[in-house]
């Protein structure tokens, strides 16, 4: 208030003057320091100019002291035309900043790019599990366990734009055995293969890879599945992790549908012991392998439809034990599979069934083993999801013929990361001291 | 069978060829806007948006400012992310808020192919994005394309926010 009251005192205008001045004097508080508003103001109001100049050099001075002398026109002047001066360097330094920032960004920018070109030769992943089981047998004895089940590394490596090699190195079960070490576990070469593309759909691979049969086989980072487990039916039927060595190709077609053939090594299953005529017992490690009777595989699978899979692999080996005269000779595996995911909602459905011929084979009742599930699942929230399933195994040795149900959650607090309880129930179809109840609860990761 | 694995062997050694780019970005903005597009702009990504920008894609975005090209109420974005291993460039229009079009321009994965084709992408046109910075309807994945298909409903939730924080942005009537 005082400062409206003295600047109208000093001004000591008449009314219309005053309404004048003070309109002018916000215009010009806007405008003052350029040179044109400036001349064009003077040549129409000559008074309003020199009062309004005052009067802004009184505002913005505070009115320091009522005993400050009054300044000039001709300072004033001199005093707008140096700010006049700044506000123009100002406005070079803004521009010069402007074009600073905007080579900054075009720099990151590339800066970006290439970091993404140049990560992108050599990639690092892996995936890993650990189990606890607390479960009792049939005969009233516990099984109780902590497990790191699986500890895979990943390695990716792009030659060029058509060419590339995918490695896994896995560890079972905490490591292997080494000067009396208690580990129980395995070292091996899960992938290790060259793929070539061979044009748009086609793609061809060499080296040592997965058997394109069933859903597991190839897709089993912890988080991908429910229960802490795999299902018993890709273990003893199909045996997952199903490794072998040598080539394949794969086309894939814009409906949909994808072609896989594979010429590998084979199973060499054992035919005597404890492990007699079991699939499972009959991989082979790619070390020194025997390559007497090389097996071929098949795969037509169509994903044309969002949230579907429809599969369905032919395995054929002329010799299942890579010896003639040994009573278990040529073997079929056919397998088929759905998955049909909609929503929160999750169902998938497997079949697997060897067929052997051989009179060995045939006597010790393994000439026809298979087994299936059925699985649905429930994603209650993003991060929780419920589950059950049942599995019916029938294989050759007396503990692998049983029916199994599980039910069980997971939980993802991270979408790579997954927390697994389950209960499972499993029944053997000859020896009930063979039956198999209790719970596991698991963690596993992938990145 | 001899025969056969001689013969495959010979199919390994054929001339090969390099796969995975489907369309050049710079034809998919042309083709965008009818063979007119309009100058690129360019967003920065700092502040809010740096920390929504993040949480949508679970790390820090790769770039501190993001190109776009922009004409009445739609816009054009070509995105990156990696789905296992490779990054997937990806095409968005966004109309109106919602979803116009997506196509996947360049996949080099060697898993999740067949979220490039239209059968799958299809299911993002007409999505938005809730406040959230949740997709407004469920996208039904692949089996065994886990990644892949996460990476695009990343990019598809990331371009609809993005577009919202342009001048492009459609408010309802």
């Amino acid at each position: 208030m005082g400062k409206t009251h003295t600047t109208h005192n000093y001004l000591n205008a008449n009314d219309n003057d005053l309404h004048l001045d003070l309109f002018y004097v916000q215009f010009l508080s806007l405008n003052i320091l350029t040179g044109l508003t400036r001349r064009r103001f003077k040549m129409k109001y000559p008074n309003l100019l020199s009062k309004s100049l005052l009067l802004s050099a009184l505002t913005t001075s505070g009115f320091a002291s009522a005993a400050t002398p009054t300044p000039t026109l001709e300072e004033l002047w001199t005093v707008i035309q140096s700010q006049q001066k700044q506000i123009a360097s100002l406005k070079a330094k803004a521009a010069e900043t402007e074009e600073k920032v905007e080579a900054t960004g075009e720099a990151l920018e590339q800066q970006a790019a290439n970091n993404q070109a140049s990560h992108s030769k050599t990639t690092i992943g892996g995936y890993g599990e650990l189990h606890y089981n607390n479960l009792e047998e049939g005969d009233g004895d516990d099984f109780k366990e902590i497990d790191l089940h699986r500890f895979v590394l990943f390695f990716g490596h792009e030659f060029n734009e058509r060419t590339r090699f995918v490695g896994e190195l896995e560890v079972e079960h905490g490591g292997v055995e080494a000067d009396g070490s208690p580990l129980d576990g395995e070292l091996e070469v899960e992938q290790a293969y060259v793929e070539l593309d061979i044009n748009d759909t086609l793609s061809a691979k060499g080296g040592v890879f997965l058997v394109p049969a069933g859903i597991m086989n190839e897709t089993h980072e912890p988080p991908t599945f429910y229960g802490v487990e795999r299902n018993p039916v890709e273990n003893i039927i199909i045996p997952a992790t199903w490794v072998t060595g040598g080539a394949a190709i794969s086309n894939q077609f814009a409906n949909g549908i994808q072609a896989d053939f594979a010429v590998h090594s084979g199973l060499q299953m054992p035919t005597t012991g404890s492990s007699a005529f079991r699939i499972r017992s009959g991989r082979q490690k790619i070390s020194n392998a025997s390559a007497n009777d090389l097996a071929m595989t098949a795969r037509l699978k169509y994903t044309g439809v969002p949230g579907l899979e429809l599969a369905g692999t032919v395995h054929y080996q002329s010799d299942i034990t890579q010896t003639s005269g040994d009573g278990a000779d040529a073997a079929t595996l056919l397998e088929a599979h759905a998955i049909w995911n909609r929503g929160p909602f999750t169902a998938k459905a497997l079949f697997a069934s060897w067929d052997i011929d051989g009179s060995a084979i045939a006597a010790a009742g393994g000439d026809k083993q298979d087994g299936y599930y059925l699985e649905g699942g429930y994603k209650l929230t993003k991060d929780f999801g419920i589950f059950a399933r049942y599995n019916e195994v029938d294989g050759v040795r007396v503990q692998d013929e049983f029916d199994q149900i599980d039910i069980g959650f997971n939980w993802w607090p991270h979408e790579d990361v997954v927390v697994k309880v389950d209960y499972m129930d499993r029944e053997n179809d000859n020896n009930s001291d063979r039956d198999l109840d209790g719970f596991n609860v698991g963690i596993g990761y992938q990145f | 069978m001899r025969l056969l694995t001689f013969l495959f062997i010979c199919l390994l050694t054929m001339t090969a060829q390099a796969r995975g780019v489907y369309q050049q970005p710079a034809d998919f903005i042309h083709d965008a806007f009818s063979g007119n597009a309009p100058a690129a702009k360019r967003l920065w990504i700092t502040g809010d948006r740096k920390k929504v920008s993040r949480e949508i894609l679970g790390h820090p975005p790769s770039s501190l400012r993001l190109r776009y090209w922009g004409k009445g109420k739609r816009t054009a974005w070509i995105l990156e992310e990696i789905g296992k291993e490779k990054p997937i460039t990806v095409g968005i229009i966004i109309n109106k808020n919602r979803i116009e079009k997506v196509k996947v321009l360049i996949f080099l994965e060697s898993r999740g192919w067949e979220v490039r084709h239209d059968f799958f992408t299809k299911q993002f046109e007409n999505i938005g994005l809730l406040v959230s910075q949740q997709l407004d309807k469920p996208i039904d994945g692949i089996s065994g394309a886990t990644l892949s298909v996460r990476a695009l409903k990343k990019l598809v939730r990331l371009a609809l926010y993005l577009h919202s924080q342009t001048d492009f942005s459609h408010v309802a009537p």
